[in-house]
C-alpha cells in the first residue's frame, strides 16, 4: 500500500510544488545570486560579473562607482543613515512596549468577571482593519492642527508631528504609537489563548502562599505563558524588521521630505526595483534575511533557559 | 517562612533582673539593630539573599530559640480580615476595569475620529478649536469622494483578485494538507519540513525575483497579465497548509479505514468526508485570505501600473498623496470608511472564524 501511494502523494502535492518552485525556491536562489552580481540589469538581463561589493555598497562602505573620478563616486547612504537606524528604533521601541501592554490587557481581561467577551472583541478590531487606511486616520490625528496637538495644547505648524518640517523624532513617536496600536490585537489574542490554558491550581497555590497580585503575575503567569511570549516575540521582531505598510499609510512617501527621512530597510529594497538597482536590493534582502535568522536563533537559544514548556 | 515574618522578635525567656539581664538586653538590641540594617540593605540593594543572611555569623550568633513569630494579621478578628480582603478585591477590580476601559477607548478612538472627521467640513477639521462632534453634519463628503476615489473600480478589482486567489489557495491547501496528513509516501516529512522552513524567509527575498519573473512573462502590460501577477503567486500559503494538516490529523483514522473498506477512493474520501469535517478551519482560511487580498499593498503597488488595475488599498493611498496645500481630510476619511467598513462587516459576521483562525497560531501544535 505504501508503495502504491508513492506517486499519488506527489500528485496531490504537484500544485504547490510547481507554484513554490517558481515563486519561492527559484526566487530564493535567484535573489542570492543577484546579490553577488555586479551591475545587474533586470530589464536587459545582463551583469558585469561576480562581486562581493554589493553588500559593502549597500552598507555605505564602498562607492557605487569606484572606477570614476573621486568626485563622481556615489555612495548609497540612505541605508546607513536612515533605513537601519529607523528600523532599529521601530523594532526596539515597539516590540517590548506592545508586548508589555498586550500582556497587561490580557491579564486584566482574564481576571474580570463581566463584559470579558465584549472587551475581547473591541481589542481585536484593529486586527481587521486596513493598515494603509488606519495609517491615514492616524495622520489626521497627528496633524499639526489635529486632535493630539489639541489635547496637548500645542496647535500650529511649529508643533507638527508628521507634516512637512516636523522633526524626525516626533514622526518616529507617531509611527511607533501607530505600530503599537495596530500590533496589540494579535498579541492579546495569543496571550488570552495561553492564559486560558493555565491550570487554576497554580493560582490557588500562590494564594495559599499569600503571594501578592504582582508576585503571582511575575512568578506564575509569566513563566507559564513563556511559550506564547516567545512566539509573539519572534513574530513581532520579524514584523518590526519588515515594517513598511504602516510607514506608507501614516506618512505617504517617506523618502520625499528631507527633514524627516523615514526610510526603512524594506522600503529601500522596494525602491531599488523602480531604480533598476535590484543587485543592491538583493544584497539588502540577503542581509535582512541573515539578521532575522540570527535574531530568531538568539531568541530560541535564550528561551532554552527561560521558556517552560 | 519568609524574611518578613521572622523579624518582629521579642525576648521572652530568661527574664532575670540585674546586670546580666541588662547586658543581655543590650546585646539583643544591638543584634536587632544590626538585623534591621541588614534587612534595609537587603531591600536597598536587593543583592543580599535570604540564604546569605542565614549564613552570616551575625545571624548565627542570634539566639533563634528565644524568638516568637508575630503574625501581621494578629489582633484582628476574622471578620475584619475578610472585610479588608473584600475591599482589596473590589479596589483591584475597579483598577482593572478602569485600565481595560481606558485601553478600549484608546483602541476605539481612531475609528470614532475617522467617522466624525468624514462628516466635517475642511475648515472645521483644521480649526484650532477641535470639535468632538461635527458642528454641521456634512454628508456631501460621501458623495464627493467618488470623484477622487474610484471606489467601484477598485472594489471590483479587489473582489476579483480576492475570490480567485482565495479559491486557488483553498484547492492547493486542501490537496497538500490531505497528502501531508493522510497519505504515506517517501520524502513526505522531509518535504513538509522544507516548506515549513520557507515560512522563516522574509517575503522581501522573493519580491525582487518575482517581479523580474512576471515582467519576463510579459504580465505587466495587459489586464489579464497584471491580474495573473496579483493572483497566481499567492495560490500557495504554507501557514494554511500547516493549519489544515493539523485539523485533518485530528480526524480519526478509523473513518479513513472504513471508507477504504467501503471502496471509496482517496479523492472522494477527501471531498466527501474530510472537507466537510474540517469546514470551520476552511472557512477561517477563506476569510483570512480574503482579508489578506483586501489589505495587500506592496505587491499590487509594484505590478499594477495603471490606475484602473489597482486594488482598493493602492487606490486609497494613491488617490490622496498628490494633494497640494491643505489635504482634504474629510474626503480622505470618507474613503477610509469605504475601505474599512467591508472588513468590519466581515468581522461582525465571521468573528468566531476569524478569531479562531488567528488564535490557532498561538497554540503549539
Amino acid at each position: 500500500m505504501i508503495k502504491k501511494n508513492n506517486w499519488k502523494g506527489w500528485l496531490y502535492l504537484a500544485p504547490i510544488i510547481i507554484l513554490m518552485a517558481v515563486f519561492t525556491f527559484y526566487p530564493l536562489i535567484s535573489t542570492f545570486s543577484i546579490a553577488f552580481m555586479k551591475d545587474y540589469d533586470y530589464i536587459k538581463q545582463t551583469s558585469a560579473g561576480f562581486t562581493f561589493d554589493n553588500f559593502a555598497i549597500v552598507l555605505g562602505l564602498a562607492p557605487t562607482n569606484p572606477e570614476a573620478p573621486v568626485e563622481l563616486q556615489g555612495y548609497v547612504t540612505d541605508v546607513v543613515r536612515y533605513a537601519i537606524p529607523n528600523t532599529a528604533i521601530i523594532t526596539f521601541v515597539t516590540v517590548p512596549l506592545s508586548i508589555i501592554i498586550a500582556l497587561a490587557i490580557a491579564v486584566g481581561l482574564n481576571s474580570i468577571p463581566k463584559f470579558q467577551k465584549i472587551f475581547q472583541t473591541i481589542f481585536f478590531i484593529p486586527y481587521v482593519t486596513n493598515s494603509i487606511a488606519v495609517g491615514m486616520v492616524f495622520a489626521v490625528l497627528f496633524d499639526y492642527n489635529g486632535i493630539v496637538n489639541f489635547l496637548l495644547g500645542t496647535m500650529g505648524r511649529e508643533y507638527a508631528w508628521i507634516d512637512l518640517g516636523a522633526p524626525t523624532w516626533k514622526a518616529m513617536i507617531a509611527l511607533c504609537i501607530y505600530i503599537i496600536w495596530s500590533s496589540l490585537p494579535f498579541k492579546i489574542l495569543i496571550f488570552l489563548s495561553g492564559l486560558a490554558g493555565i491550570d487554576k491550581q497554580y493560582y490557588d497555590a500562590a494564594k495559599i502562599d499569600s503571594a501578592g497580585k504582582f508576585k503571582t503575575l511575575m512568578h506564575v503567569t509569566v513563566p507559564l505563558l513563556s511559550p506564547q511570549i516567545l512566539y509573539v516575540m519572534i513574530t513581532s521582531f520579524i514584523g518590526a524588521f519588515k515594517e513598511y505598510d504602516s510607514v506608507v499609510g501614516l506618512l505617504g512617501k517617506p523618502g520625499t521630505d528631507a527633514t524627516k527621512n523615514m526610510y526603512t530597510v524594506v522600503y529601500y529594497i522596494y525602491d531599488t526595483i523602480s531604480q533598476n538597482n535590484v543587485h543592491y536590493g538583493s544584497a539588502a534582502a540577503v542581509l535582512l534575511f541573515v539578521v532575522i535568522l540570527a535574531f530568531t536563533g538568539i531568541q530560541f537559544w535564550v528561551s532554552k533557559k527561560r521558556v517552560h514548556y | 517562612m519568609s524574611n518578613k515574618e521572622q523579624l518582629p522578635v521579642e525576648e521572652t525567656q530568661n527574664e532575670r533582673g540585674g546586670f546580666a539581664s541588662f547586658l543581655k538586653k543590650t546585646k539583643a538590641a544591638a543584634q536587632g539593630a544590626f538585623q534591621s540594617i541588614a534587612k534595609a540593605l537587603h531591600r536597598f540593594t536587593s543583592a543580599g539573599r535570604y540564604e546569605k543572611m542565614l549564613a552570616s555569623p551575625e545571624y548565627k550568633a542570634t539566639s533563634v530559640k528565644g524568638m516568637v513569630l508575630v503574625l501581621q494579621e494578629s489582633g484582628q478578628s476574622v471578620k475584619a480580615i475578610e472585610r479588608a480582603q473584600k475591599a482589596g478585591r473590589v479596589v483591584s477590580l475597579v483598577v482593572t476595569y478602569a485600565f481595560i476601559g481606558f485601553m478600549a477607548l484608546v483602541v476605539l478612538f481612531p475609528f470614532y475620529w475617522m467617522i466624525i472627521t468624514s462628516l466635517k467640513s475642511t475648515t472645521e477639521i483644521r480649526q484650532t478649536q477641535q470639535t468632538f462632534f461635527p458642528n454641521t453634519v456634512l454628508w456631501s463628503n460621501f458623495v464627493n469622494v467618488f470623484k477622487w476615489f474610484d471606489f467601484v473600480t477598485y472594489l471590483r478589482n479587489t473582489v476579483i483578485v480576492g475570490i480567485i486567489s482565495t479559491l486557488g489557495t483553498l484547492v492547493t491547501t486542501i490537496l497538500a494538507a490531505f497528502a501531508f496528513a493522510r497519505l504515506e509516501f517517501k520524502g513526505r516529512d522531509f518535504f513538509f519540513i522544507l516548506i515549513l522552513a520557507t515560512m522563516m524567509i522574509p517575503g522581501e527575498m522573493m519580491v525582487i525575483t518575482n517581479y523580474i519573473t512576471v515582467s519576463y512573462l510579459g504580465w505587466l502590460d495587459n489586464v489579464i497579465g497584471v491580474f495573473s501577477a496579483m493572483i497566481v503567486p499567492f495560490w500557495v500559503s504554507v501557514f494554511y497548509i500547516y493549519l489544515l494538516r493539523q485539523n485533518f490529523k485530528q480526524i480519526p483514522n478509523e473513518l479513513y479505514l472504513a471508507a477504504k473498506v467501503d471502496g471509496k477512493s482517496d479523492w472522494s474520501f477527501l471531498w466527501q468526508v474530510m472537507v466537510p469535517l474540517a469546514a470551520p478551519t476552511i472557512i477561517s482560511i477563506f476569510i483570512l485570505k480574503l482579508m489578506g487580498a483586501w489589505n495587500s499593498y506592496v505587491w499590487p503597488n509594484l505590478v499594477a501600473s495603471k490606475d484602473e488595475w489597482r486594488l482598493i488599498t493602492n487606490g486609497l493611498r494613491n488617490s490622496f498623496t498628490t494633494t497640494t496645500g491643505d489635504p482634504q481630510y474629510g474626503l480622505q476619511m470618507a474613503a477610509t470608511i469605504l475601505v474599512t467598513v467591508p472588513l468590519l462587516l466581515l468581522f461582525i459576521f465571521f468573528r468566531k472564524y476569524i478569531m479562531r483562525g488567528v488564535g490557532r497560531a498561538g497554540i503549539k501544535g
